[in-house]
């Protein structure tokens, strides 16, 4: 029978379908895992970005990685009970980031200033001598920067 | 649908106060993204152009989100089904958001007047003893504030920052936006009934908050307000009064959905 940890484990394997180097535990979308006296898998996620049409996307994928396993049930839930945010992505989760070329989200405390935007670390050189460009990028959750030391356009996933 | 809470039971009078205060906010969310949605591809340089569509998809997923929870909680139909087969009568958006996108300047001051505007209410949401809106206005915060800043750091570049042509254009649109602004605020019937439940303290007490932060927003950017004793706020859309604009709108977003309702794209 597996276990808790394998449904982790699992879901560690289940990439977002934008940033193929991050998966959904590290993006910090499962909020939780549990298993039901009766062998049902139950994983409750909670939404990145309101209008993110990748949402249902990812919900149907952890729904088809669990069936794989020997449960009897599973259901997966898409709920508001904790509000996500970008400190919610682990150490592997940015590597993820950073590895895909897009630079990762300060960590930050209380409040979110969006000021930081306007130094965020360029994923080339490192420099933080940047600016940015638009706070809306190709996607919603990226921004568009410009690098001043390489002179690289780069694009972050932004703090929220 | 959202299993791991106990529905909470209101009063008939309570539950449609709640229910056209819902319709309320979702409506112009809807309205308001499909106008600003009218800027891709048109936007007066690229990163307009984006900037419009992402907050159009943003405000897209918040009526979803309003949407879902009169499905859920108070058996309305589902999210598609009240976006896509109502009249212009039965919908309760303010004027301000239906008018066209104009020039970029009405449409960037629209952008900060409704903005703010969704802003200050959704953190008067955040307490509100309704949980499930309280529960969208803390995750959708986050959103709503890379909105207010991107249109206060355009207001600003156009105004204080920008040349006499900008100043008096943005300021141009502002005199005949703010009427049209001061719409949002149209009272409900049931508010009453909202502050007493501790739903919402109410539009007045919005209003109030969105005239201060405004005010010093405009200041900054070398702006300035009309008084709200020289203008006629513009109400009627909370009554399903609507300008001539709104019924083309509703026609041509629902195309699809009218030739072929199973459309998926």
């Amino acid at each position: 029978m597996p276990t808790v940890d394998d449904i982790w484990n699992a879901l560690r394997e289940v990439m977002d379908p934008e940033i193929p180097t991050v998966s959904l535990v590290d993006l910090g979308v499962i909020t939780r895992v549990e298993i039901t006296d009766d062998n049902v898998a139950q994983v409750k996620m909670t939404p990145t970005f309101s209008g993110c049409p990748a949402m249902d996307y990812m919900k149907n994928q952890v729904r088809e990685r669990l069936q794989e396993m020997a449960f009897d049930g599973v259901e997966v839930e898409m709920n508001l009970d904790e509000a996500w945010n970008t400190n919610r992505l682990t150490e592997e989760g940015r590597r993820g980031l950073a590895k895909h070329g897009l630079a990762p989200p300060p960590v930050y405390e209380g409040v979110l200033q969006l000021d930081v935007l306007n130094n965020i670390a360029c994923p080339n050189c490192g420099s933080q001598n940047t600016d940015m460009k638009s706070p809306f990028g190709p996607t919603l959750c990226r921004s568009l920067h410009y690098c001043r030391n390489c002179g690289e356009a780069f694009e972050a996933f932004k703090p929220l | 649908m959202d299993k791991g809470h106990t529905i909470t039971i209101y009063s008939n009078q309570l539950s449609a106060a709640l229910k056209a205060f819902l319709y309320r906010i979702a409506d112009d969310q809807m309205v308001i993204a499909h106008r600003n949605s009218e800027w891709t591809g048109l936007g007066p340089i690229l990163e307009e152009d984006i900037a419009f569509s992402s907050i159009a998809q943003d405000k897209m997923g918040h009526s979803h989100a309003v949407y879902s929870i009169l499905h859920e909680h108070f058996g309305e139909a589902d999210p598609d089904t009240i976006a896509f087969t109502r009249d212009e009568k039965d919908f309760t958006c303010c004027h301000l958001v239906e008018l066209p996108i104009g020039d970029y300047s009405f449409s960037l001051v629209r952008h900060l007047l409704f903005d703010l505007a969704e802003q200050l209410r959704f953190e008067m949401l955040e307490n509100s003893s309704f949980e499930p809106l309280a529960k969208l206005a803390r995750k959708v915060k986050g959103e709503i504030k890379y909105h207010v800043f991107h249109a206060v750091t355009w207001i600003t570049q156009l105004g204080a920052k920008g040349n006499e042509e900008s100043k008096a254009r943005v300021q141009s649109a502002l005199n005949e936006t703010f009427p049209l602004a001061l719409g949002i605020f149209e009272p409900g019937d049931g508010d009453e009934e909202l502050k007493v439940a501790s739903i919402f303290e109410g539009e007045d007490v919005l209003q109030k908050k969105w005239l201060e932060a405004v005010t010093s927003i405009l200041n900054e950017a070398g702006l300035t307000l009309p008084s709200l004793n020289d203008v006629e706020p513009v109400y009627g859309g909370r009554k399903g009064y609507h300008t001539e604009y709104l019924q083309p709108m509703l026609t041509e977003m629902t195309e699809v959905f009218r030739i072929d309702a199973s459309a998926e794209w």
